[in-house]
């Protein structure tokens, strides 16, 4: 058996809060392989959120350890940390968080900048990101001028345009209507067959059935870790509901 | 990421707000302009002073009859006269690099025609012109037998042509001075004002003799060819110090001073008044230019103020691109960029301005000024470290934001 992708043991956040520290995430060890996808779902202060920061090396744990693709990143800081998430992570934000007045383009070219890759490799890399994602035609747009579903695009464009191993989506469809977020779960379900590993944090269980693992956050704690044999398929779905308005 | 793209995100960063990024740049727009016209007007001013050192005639020292005690009662500088014509025959013999002339000063009323005017009135050598670096505009100047044989001849000065003649030619033309008549032989160049603001133009020479004996003297005078002043031209690159001390000695010696006794004369040397009087408009052009960098610098604190104000504004932005993978040099070096783009595109246009006012002023109030590319230089580069140092505190503190924490900025 291969190592799996991610692998934490007895991982802990603390937050000191005037006098009083809370236990953000109070000893979670989890093994992700590479290739799974996964819905992290719990209430508020479930600590689902510190658990996927930590994952995501935006933050450092308090004690534990995190091995993402056997490299122990918990002893990581700063640089290194920032070098990780770019190589291999990317980011799916529920308000989409691109650059405004920046065109579509030069949103998904971002990493690659912070990467050192050279401009015209750059842009070859990003317009073939946007092409991916179904939005080639819309490159030199700015994002006030696409909808909410094309931005959330972009932003997927953009977390894949430095081939990163997994997607981290904090509530990506959290500010879409219904059938923009069938969509995008489509174009994420897609990518996973294509064989990136794919974390979605959510508090919907709508969201949550397209995944084939779940993990259920309570207090800081994992309180229930299920396989979803039967994930629901959400290009199939888009199907149905197009036949049914037809 | 490179210098041409963090240029390029400033440049947007700046656009967006443009009127705040506009107002920030006045501050330092202002504080370049003012270091540029202060300057300016600081170097002109030093350049004036310097002119009139050459009018003046660089290299002179100037010997003053000395005091003189009278029952206890010391009379200031020039109230005996204790200098003689021969003092300044031997000062010029003895001494190689030393030409001397002496002087005799007076006033009096000097009549042509029917005009007249009240000017000073000069008795020296012909030397005296050499001294003064003075040299003539029309005629010439005295002939030994002139001078030996007290004649009746006067150069005059440009005021008194002026006063005088009117637009008559004065040379030959015979003027009275108390009731003597002199033959005008020659015409002095214009030299303009004293550093002390007198007219050196209302002047008439004579002959020192004739001057002592006609105009201005009285027998006791005639008897020790005494002279008020002697001038003494130090040759060019002699050191004026060392030729005043060999004056001072020759001085003493021949006035026979005792090791211990005050001198009975006095010694000035021009060229150290200047050189502190240059010294003083330099120190005035410096100071000029501290009170306009106080002003850059108060522009500087505006930068720092607004880029803290961005920096807060955009913490979302930071978190994002911390989590894209910006490392925190880029961040830093971001927030830097765009506080030196603030403060060099201001200096530039404080260079415009102040270049422009400098040349205004010039026009309008009729100063002197000298734009030095110097002080522009300096100015702009100044502008540049100010962008750094207000722009630092406020770049270091994005740098240092917890990715996680911005990200949630609200």
């Amino acid at each position: 058996m291969t190592d799996p992708l991610i692998r934490t043991r007895d991982l802990v956040k603390v937050y000191r809060v005037g006098d009083n520290d809370i236990h953000a995430l109070a000893g979670v060890s989890v093994d992700i392989a590479r290739g799974e996808s996964l819905a992290v779902m719990g209430p508020s202060g479930s600590g689902k959120s510190t658990f996927m920061n930590l994952l995501g090396c935006l933050d450092r744990p308090s004690s534990g350890e995190y091995l993402l693709g056997g490299q122990r990143v918990s002893e990581l800081a700063g640089d290194a940390l920032a070098a990780t998430r770019n190589r291999n992570i990317g980011f799916v934000f529920q308000n989409f968080n691109l650059l405004a007045r920046t065109s579509a383009l030069e949103n998904v070219e971002l990493p690659l900048v912070y990467a050192g890759v050279a401009a015209q490799d750059r842009r070859a890399r990003a317009l073939e990101m946007l092409a991916r994602v179904g939005l080639a035609a819309r490159a030199g747009h700015l994002p006030q001028q696409l909808s909410g579903g094309q931005q959330q695009r972009v932003a997927i464009a953009r977390a894949l345009v430095t081939r990163p191993v997994m997607l981290l989506a904090d509530e990506p469809t959290g500010a879409l209507d219904s059938r923009t977020s069938l969509e995008i779960m489509a174009l994420f379900q897609e990518l996973n067959r294509q064989g990136i590993t794919l974390l979605v944090v959510t508090h919907e269980a709508d969201v949550a059935r397209f995944a084939r693992r779940v993990l259920r956050f309570l207090d800081g704690k994992v309180i229930a870790d299920q396989a979803n044999a039967a994930p629901a398929d959400a290009q199939r779905l888009l199907e149905i509901e197009a036949a049914a308005a037809a | 990421m490179s210098l041409g793209a963090l240029l390029k995100v400033a440049l947007r960063a700046l656009a967006v707000n443009k009127l705040r990024s506009a107002l920030t740049m006045l501050g330092i727009i202002i504080g370049v302009a003012a270091v540029i016209v202060m300057v300016a007007v600081g170097a002109g001013a030093q350049a004036r002073v310097e002119e009139q050192i050459r009018a003046l005639g660089s290299n002179l020292l100037l010997i003053l009859s000395g005091a003189r005690t009278q029952s206890g009662v010391r009379l200031g500088v020039g109230s005996n006269y204790t200098l003689s014509e021969d003092d300044a025959i031997a000062i010029s013999r003895e001494i190689p690099d030393a030409l001397a002339a002496p002087a005799l000063r007076g006033g009096a009323q000097v009549i042509w025609g029917n005009a007249n005017w009240a000017t000073q009135i000069y008795g020296t050598t012909p030397e005296y012109l050499d001294v003064r670096q003075w040299p003539l505009a029309a005629g010439r100047s005295f002939e030994p037998l002139e001078m030996t044989g007290a004649g009746k001849v006067c150069l005059v000065g440009q005021t008194v042509v002026r006063q005088l003649f009117g637009n008559t030619d004065p040379v030959g033309q015979l003027i009275r001075i108390k009731r003597v008549p002199f033959t005008v032989v020659g015409v002095l160049e214009n030299k303009g004002q004293s550093m002390m603001g007198t007219d050196q133009d209302d002047i008439v020479v004579l002959p020192i003799a004739t001057a002592r004996s006609r105009v201005l003297g009285t027998a006791n005078l005639a008897k020790q060819r005494a002279v008020s002043t002697i001038w003494v031209k130090v040759a060019d690159g002699a050191d004026t110090k060392v030729v005043e001390e060999q004056v001072r000695q020759l001085l003493r010696q021949r006035h026979r001073l005792q090791a211990g006794a005050e001198d009975d004369f006095s010694l000035r040397n021009l060229a150290e008044v200047m050189a502190a009087q240059e010294a003083s408009s330099r120190v005035l052009a410096l100071l000029l230019a501290a009170v306009a960098s106080v002003s850059l610098v108060v522009g500087g604190i505006g930068i720092m103020n607004i880029m803290l104000v961005s920096v807060t504004e955009r913490t979302r932005e930071i978190g994002l691109r911390m989590a894209l993978g910006a490392r925190t040099r880029d961040i830093l070096g971001q927030f830097l960029v765009e506080a030196v783009t603030l403060s060099l595109i201001g200096g530039l246009a404080g260079v415009a301005l102040g270049a422009g006012a400098a040349l205004g002023i010039a026009q309008i109030a009729g100063w002197r000024i000298a734009l030095s590319p110097v002080a522009v230089v300096l100015a702009v580069a100044f502008a540049f470290a100010i962008g750094v140092f207000f722009g630092y505190y406020p770049a270091r503190k994005a740098a240092r934001l917890n990715p996680v924490e911005a990200l949630r900025f609200e």
